[in-house]
């Protein structure tokens, strides 16, 4: 692997489309007509594919869209399944009313946020060192970050260092166990050799800067498309961690969104929450409510990673690229 | 100027800690910058690793991990001989078998194909659908895979009655289970897998393809010809890498979409050591199974890697 793939992202991809019509009159001038229908065929079932793709992709997406807009009865029934039937709130204000959702939605904001710096925190200081020509332990600290990729304690052992620290049930538990990624350390690391010439370290060497100098006014203004990939990267795992919740916390107040998602969505348990004295329309209405409830929570669980998605996503492309490069 | 060659000839002989102490003086932040995710990579992954020694001990709280006895192999022995040993590491290795030879080569496939559609909107719009599902988070994904498959209310099952067909009770049919593991994992994460495919087919040189035109290439060949070998080394890491992963994947797909009916084709060995360990308490033969799970991946990985080296002078390291 090299930096031979993705000098550009997309764009290029999309530049390839003179493929299919620019150079076709050279095999009509050579009367090649067989080939060319080979072709159009491939077109037009490479077509029909891509339109199914399209729906398998966003069908199951759209429906929990239209689904928290509808009326509970008609989803209950089953009659949606183009579009929103009896286009009504409900779900979202019966949302507002699920204080648990809010709570984690409180903590998973704070662990988002806090994580994140201290992932980037972690990630940089590592990252630059090992970046750095001359520095002396350079082999032996990578090694060490390297083994951690393919081994580790497990399971057990992990938690026991976690509970040793008295971290369980506070919210450490949640950012610190997975404070580093070498993988993504390695991006940055790959960028940081790779993209920022190395005369400007000569130079601003000459110019008296010191080694701390050189990240924060050169390397670290230079390197402003990688550290955004990254810092995506990590939240968008925070923003979906359930597997450090799970382990780690007990304590309801502290418990991330994600944890209180798994209560609703896979162990359903609002559905057994009903009131005593209602009557059965009542009761018929609350469970079809508890419902589309589960939609519009998915809905309010998800917009924001999408949201932020499209701002970022010509730096995701190329940080995936980067990723390819091997350091 | 051929003095200060001569210098720092003398500094490059010198022993290796006086130069260590120069190093050190010069560059004392970097070191220190260092020390912080050292620290960190020590507590939190070789504190760990030595807590493995957990596999061959019994554990007691009492007397902490180092003073627990050891028995030997006793715990992995337990394991072997255990009920649910066959199923648990059939479960294990059929699906993650499964996920890869369905999960890796049809995000390529997908990538080849887009790469060559006409309509420059819809592969725009196509590609952005496709990413969408990743940023969903797994315990959603479940949760919508668990909605939509419901036997009664589910949008697969009114969808199958509105064409005339009985519904199915997907998720309490142990059957099913890994068809729906795996293929849901496609639709997640194929657009996203993609990605890397679709950039390394815009880096190919477009004077081969020309040259393949000229010659009388339909759009098929030159897939086969041009863009695959291409494309080739990307392919090959990207294998190794998921090789290296394979008995490591999905705890909390697997562990979210478990129930009671579907146990005995969804327990693995990573929900096995979660069950053992954390609910049971069982410390020592929850580590020793996740030991033996590490293990057999290690092994994947650094046979995977050899192979590759040999077959096609590829390789991770």
């Amino acid at each position: 692997m090299s930096g031979k793939i993705g000098k550009s992202g997309m764009d290029s991809v999309n530049g390839k489309n003179r493929t299919g019509g620019g150079l076709t009159h050279l095999q009509k001038g050579k009367g090649h007509k067989n080939w060319f229908s080979v072709d159009k065929t491939f077109d037009v079932v490479n077509l029909v594919l891509m339109v199914v793709m399209l729906l398998v992709f966003a069908w199951p997406l759209w429906f929990v869209v239209i689904a928290s807009l509808s009326e509970p009865g008609a989803v209950y029934r089953g009659e949606v399944i183009l579009f929103p039937k009896g286009i009504t709130l409900e779900s979202y204000k019966a949302i507002l009313e699920y204080k648990q959702i809010w709570i984690g939605y409180r903590n998973t904001i704070l662990y988002t946020v806090a994580g994140t710096l201290i992932n980037l925190f972690f990630t940089i200081c590592l990252a630059y060192p090992l970046s750095r020509r001359k520095f002396m332990p350079k082999k032996i600290i990578m090694t060490i970050a390297l083994i951690t990729m393919y081994f580790g304690g497990g399971l057990i052992p992990s938690y026991m260092v976690v509970r040793g620290l008295h971290m369980t049930n506070t919210i450490w538990a949640m950012m610190i166990p997975n404070a580093l990624s070498v993988y993504n350390m390695l991006i940055v690391r790959a960028y940081f050799l790779h993209s920022i010439p190395v005369s400007l370290e000569e130079a601003s060497t000459l110019d008296g800067a010191n080694p701390m100098q050189y990240l924060l006014r050169v390397v670290l203004p230079l390197s402003k498309p990688v550290i955004a990939v990254i810092a995506l990267y990590y939240m968008v795992g925070h923003w979906n961690d359930y597997y450090s919740a799970l382990i780690y916390i007990t304590d309801q107040g502290l418990r991330p969104l994600q944890s209180f998602m798994r209560d609703l969505l896979v162990n359903n348990s609002i559905t057994r929450v009903t009131g005593g004295s209602l009557s059965p329309e009542e009761m018929q209405a609350k469970l079809y409510l508890a419902q589309t409830l589960k939609y519009s929570s998915i809905i309010v669980a998800t917009v924001p990673m999408l949201v932020v998605y499209p701002f970022v996503q010509k730096y995701f492309v190329k940080g995936v690229m980067v990723g390819s490069i091997k350091g | 100027m051929k003095k200060t060659k001569n210098k720092n000839m003398t500094i490059q002989r010198s022993p290796f800690f006086k130069r260590l102490r120069i190093d050190l003086r010069d560059n004392w932040t970097i070191y220190l910058m260092v020390l912080i995710p050292l620290v960190w990579l020590i507590v939190f992954c070789y504190v760990p690793m030595g807590g493995i020694q957990l596999a061959f001990k019994t554990f007691k709280a009492k007397l902490g991990i180092w003073d627990s006895p050891w028995i030997g192999f006793k715990n992995f022995e337990r394991f072997f001989k255990s009920y649910s040993f066959r199923t648990i590491l059939w479960n294990t290795i059929s699906i993650n078998v499964y996920s890869l030879v369905v999960g890796f080569p049809i995000p390529i496939i997908f990538a080849l194909f887009l790469n060559y559609l006409r309509q420059r909107k819809l592969k725009k719009t196509v590609q952005m659908v496709s990413y969408a599902p990743y940023f969903i988070s797994t315990v959603v994904m479940c949760g919508m895979i668990i909605i939509f498959l419901d036997k009664d209310t589910g949008a697969v099952n009114q969808l199958l009655r509105l064409v005339g067909l009985d519904g199915v009770n997907f998720m309490g049919t142990p059957a099913y289970f890994k068809d729906i593991y795996v293929w849901t994992s496609v639709w997640q994460g194929m657009g996203w897998a993609s990605i890397i495919y679709i950039s390394a087919l815009a880096g190919v040189d477009y004077q081969l393809h020309e040259a393949a035109i000229v010659d009388g290439a339909n759009k098929l060949q030159r897939i086969w010809y041009v863009d695959l070998p291409s494309i080739k080394p990307t392919i090959i890491m990207l294998l190794i890498l998921q090789i290296g992963s394979l008995m490591g994947v999905g705890f909390e797909k697997v562990f979210l979409l478990q129930n009671d009916l579907n146990m005995s084709e969804s327990e693995v060995i990573s929900t096995y050591v979660y069950r053992v360990g954390l609910i049971n308490s069982d410390y020592g033969y929850s580590t020793a199974v996740g030991l033996f799970n590490s293990m057999i991946n290690l092994i994947l990985l650094v046979t995977a890697n050899q192979l590759c080296k040999r077959l096609t002078k590829e390789s991770l390291f």
